[in-house]
């Protein structure tokens, strides 16, 4: 299963290669180029009728994740973080380090040892340690080296009606919505990317933009869900189950609103259930590519994920199958020029 | 020159918040047809215009768009929740009047609270005065957004009205687009988008121009009120030449011959040395290869307020600034 591949490969930001190479071998035999830039962006080129506006749609295909920083005496490893983690999160969890997959887990002061102050707030990245099961320095050195990536280790599952849970949600889930228009699309012209370094501050989003020259761009996502009870309405970024989330605003982008209406306006002509993305916090690669050069226009369309950034983020198939439909729906107006 | 009232009111009053300039775009376009030989609207929306000419190529960018808020939820009773378009104070908002595109008004009013130095932009709320959500659907949807709503004012000193920034540098532009007759040097005047959400609009303007030289007009903060922090700018003191703010360090060669200019023709000016904010010249001098860039300010008391003021005579020195910089040969 498509997603269960992706999510479960690695492929934190600047590491992408493992992710990358499944990308490419799903993706290889149904484009017309397929180009790994100098950052390692993706760049794939599907011929068709040509539209005098040039579209392309983008996915960054990094997770967050953690780097080995350093190995104490007693083969314990110190990290940091690459990318937005909450701290909160690692505790007792179980991570896979370097290209060999070294398994371990993230260990601290058992809650017996804390004094009560201590429980009150969350323990500091320099309180953890990863635990590979080594005695000493010297055995740690031998299997993980000090700037390995770690990722986390978590398998995809489906629970309740239609949920997903995973790690890497964000964004595998705009990879497999791409690679399914590439797969299946066909008669019409468009580039898609599969971007790197988006999570640690939209790095290969802009080269790929510079190269790619867009006019209109659409950005897919998993975009953060928060969505329990209680919360008054305005609060809540998206909701689960309520279909794909269409961006208004966000730190890096004012969408295009005339772009944005005609989005929706597609989404109600085909019955096609969606939400605005109701918060202005995060950024997505759309703030990079709308600069570029001389500019163009963008759109960011996102499934919900809830506790995203983590080991167990959250989606709906419901939410997946309706952003795949609307993408289909709005790459046949683009291929009718209504775009 | 005369100082004309008439026109600052009307920029000041147009709709155009960050991502929807449409109207204010309009508005400008109709004040410099007849003045320029070439205008663009690009993408992102920038009105480029340009006045021919052999010399340097030169960008002067002011910005269109204006502060404002954005709604991002409807209830079941018709009150919009809103997240803010650029640097929105609270404190300002609160109890002030709003106004949509389509002249819809609303009130902005905030849950009980107790603390009010807790007041966030997340507790409040506009009142469009209807009864129910239907009623609301209406007049407005999300994503829309409204800016404040409120009277220009002046005395034979000072302007005090919303939006002078940064509409007071499209009139300073759009007054010395007016007074060049034979321009020397390739004028490409823009009127940027997007400026307050990050300096977005200028940054694509400039790539496409690729200017030799460029030059922001916009407001800068004075501090010439009461028990004000110490910084050297004050009303009616005369136009600022920008030394430096958070977005960039101006052109050195480019600064000393602006305050050249200034001295040969005596005016006024002041040297801005801005320790915040922003301007679209930040993002311009670091366009391609590297573009030597300036600003001319204007001494704004209370910017991003609706009572923002500025003395007559320093908008009336900025313009001339401007305008004897670009009708020089200018060499750096």
């Amino acid at each position: 299963m498509l997603l269960k591949k992706l999510t479960e490969a690695s492929g934190v930001s600047g590491n992408e290669k493992e992710i990358r190479d499944i990308i490419i071998d799903e993706i290889k035999d149904y484009v017309d180029d397929l180009e790994v830039d100098r950052l390692g962006n993706i760049i794939i080129h599907k011929k068709g009728n040509k539209n005098p506006k040039k579209l392309m749609i983008t996915s960054h295909m990094d997770e967050v994740g953690l780097m080995i920083t350093d190995i104490d005496d007693i083969g314990l490893l110190k990290f940091t973080t690459v990318g937005g983690i909450d701290k909160r999160i690692l505790v007792s969890k179980p991570v896979l380090i370097g290209k060999n997959k070294v398994p371990g887990v993230i260990g601290a002061k058992p809650i017996h040892l804390q004094k009560r102050e201590e429980w009150q707030s969350a323990l500091n990245i320099d309180q953890l340690y990863i635990d590979i099961g080594a005695n000493t320095k010297e055995e740690a050195e031998n299997i993980i080296s000090i700037g390995d990536y770690v990722a986390f280790d978590s398998q995809y599952i489906e629970f309740g009606k239609r949920l997903v849970k995973a790690k890497a949600l964000d964004n595998r889930v705009g990879c497999s919505l791409l690679i399914e228009l590439i797969k299946e699309i066909e008669d019409i012209d468009f580039y898609g990317v599969f971007t790197v370094m988006e999570e640690i501050g939209l790095v290969g989003a802009g080269p790929a933009a510079y190269k790619v020259e867009p006019d209109i761009s659409i950005v897919l996502e998993g975009t953060l869900c928060y969505d329990v009870p209680k919360l008054d309405d305005h609060l809540v970024p998206t909701y689960l189950n309520k279909g794909p989330a269409i961006s208004l605003i966000d730190r890096t982008t004012l969408y295009d609103i005339d772009f944005r209406k005609k989005i929706a306006k597609i989404a109600e002509k085909n019955d096609i259930p969606y939400q605005y993305r109701k918060t202005a916090m995060g950024g997505n690669d759309s703030g990079k590519i709308h600069t570029t050069k001389e500019g163009s226009i963008t759109t960011t369309i996102s499934v919900p994920c809830r506790n995203i950034h983590s080991q167990t983020s959250v989606m709906s198939k419901y939410d997946y199958e309706n952003a795949l439909k609307l993408l289909k729906a709005i790459l046949s107006e683009y291929k009718k020029g209504e775009l | 020159m005369k100082f004309n009232a008439e026109l600052l009111k009307e920029l000041v009053s147009t709709y155009g918040p960050s991502g929807n300039e449409n109207r204010v775009r309009d508005f400008i376009k109709g004040q410099i047809n007849d003045y320029v030989d070439e205008i663009i609207i690009d993408s992102l929306g920038n009105l480029i215009a340009r006045k021919k000419g052999n010399g340097k190529r030169i960008m002067v960018a002011a910005h269109m768009d204006q502060i404002g808020l954005m709604v991002t939820n409807i209830d079941d009773s018709g009150f919009l929740r809103f997240t803010n378009i650029g640097g929105i104070s609270p404190f300002v908002t609160l109890s002030q009047q709003v106004i949509f595109e389509n002249g819809t008004v609303g009130v902005v009013s905030a849950e009980p609270i107790e603390d009010i130095s807790k007041l966030k932009i997340s507790n409040m709320f506009i009142d469009i005065g209807v009864n129910n959500k239907e009623e609301a659907e209406k007049l407005v949807s999300i994503g829309d957004t409204c800016i404040y709503n409120a009277e220009y004012g002046e005395n034979k000193n000072v302007v005090f009205t919303r939006y002078l920034d940064d509409r007071v540098g499209c009139y300073v532009a759009i007054e010395s687009i007016k007074q060049i007759k034979n321009p020397k040097n390739d004028l490409y005047f823009v009127f940027t988008v997007q400026e307050e959400v990050g300096l977005r609009g200028a940054k694509t303007s400039a790539y496409r121009i690729d200017p030799e030289i460029g030059i922001a007009l916009d407001v800068t903060g004075s501090r010439d009120t009461p028990k004000a922090k110490t910084f050297a700018i004050g009303l009616n003191k005369g136009t600022a030449i920008k030394v430096k703010d958070n977005s960039i360090l101006t052109h050195p060669k480019l600064r000393q011959y602006m305050i050249n200019i200034a001295k040969e023709n005596n005016i006024p000016y002041q040297l801005e040395v801005l320790e915040y904010g922003g301007t679209d010249s930040g993002s311009i001098h670091l366009t391609k290869e590297g573009i030597p860039t300036g600003a001319i300010s204007i001494p704004t008391r209370y910017v991003h307020s609706t009572i923002e003021m500025a003395s007559k005579n320093d908008i009336m020195n900025s313009i001339e600034l401007l305008t004897k910089l670009l009708e020089s040969d200018v060499s750096l």
